[in-house]
């Protein structure tokens, strides 16, 4: 039950948390899956939707990092086309 | 639905061998807890292969280290559900995740250590993260 589990055949992100940056304004961050005919699969997922209150894309990365993934969707598919740039949460420490 | 006990008995194991202590209960939880006094360390064990199986290993290595908490207690996600969602209450602030580890001292938290930084890290490198907060937050305290 020690060290390091891999799994064959999955994508170098399966199983880490990202932040997919879109072309849009939705930034999301969630456990990557896998990349689908479809788009990219995440599993608990949160949102940013840009607002003129609320916080940042900047500012709502940087919470999560410190505090974590809230979750607002279970799984959610991202449309490839709409995928502008995915890294790791741990990246924008 | 909880796993089947005996298929995550060898995970309870690992953590008592390194020697965290088991809070199975919500009594269990608050007894520690409640106490604010001097630095603990709660480890969320888990059953995810992928990060689980990092984490472990990674506090087993910290906990070699001259400076370490003065306690080192387990809840296990999804398996002692009450004992867990008692001791995420304590550290309300952070989302909740397994594994994941926070470490108090004096009833504050002074260091967390979520899922997404340990996702696909090795568990030297966790350990070393751990070591560095070990020695910020407990080397006057350790036992």
């Amino acid at each position: 039950m020690s060290g390091h589990v891999f799994h064959p055949g999955h994508a170098e992100l399966h199983g880490i948390t990202v932040v997919v940056e879109t072309t849009g304004e939705m930034v999301y961050v969630g456990r990557y899956h896998e990349e689908t005919p479809r788009g990219v699969l995440l599993h608990d997922v949160a949102e940013h939707r840009p607002s003129t209150d609320g916080p940042s894309r900047e500012q709502f990365v940087s919470k999560t990092l410190k505090f974590g993934v809230r979750p607002q969707h279970k799984s959610l598919v991202v449309p490839s086309a709409e995928v502008r740039r995915i890294s790791r949460l741990v990246e924008w420490g | 639905m909880p796993y089947d006990p005996r298929m995550v008995q060898p995970m309870r194991d690992e953590m008592v061998q390194m020697g965290a202590r088991e809070l199975r209960a919500v009594a269990d939880v608050d007894a520690v807890l409640g106490d604010p006094r001097g630095t603990i360390l709660v480890f969320v064990n888990s059953v995810c292969g992928c990060a689980a199986g990092g984490a472990r290993p990674a506090l087993a290595l910290a906990l070699r280290h001259a400076a370490r908490p003065q306690q080192v207690v387990t809840v296990f996600a999804g398996q002692d559900t009450e004992a867990t969602a008692r001791a995420r209450q304590y550290f309300a602030e952070y989302a909740p995740s397994s594994p994941s580890m926070a470490l108090f001292r004096d009833g504050e938290v002074v260091h967390f250590v979520h899922r997404h930084m340990i996702e696909g890290h090795s568990p030297q490198d966790v350990a070393k993260g751990l070591v560095e907060a070990f020695d910020r937050h407990c080397a006057t305290s350790s036992v």
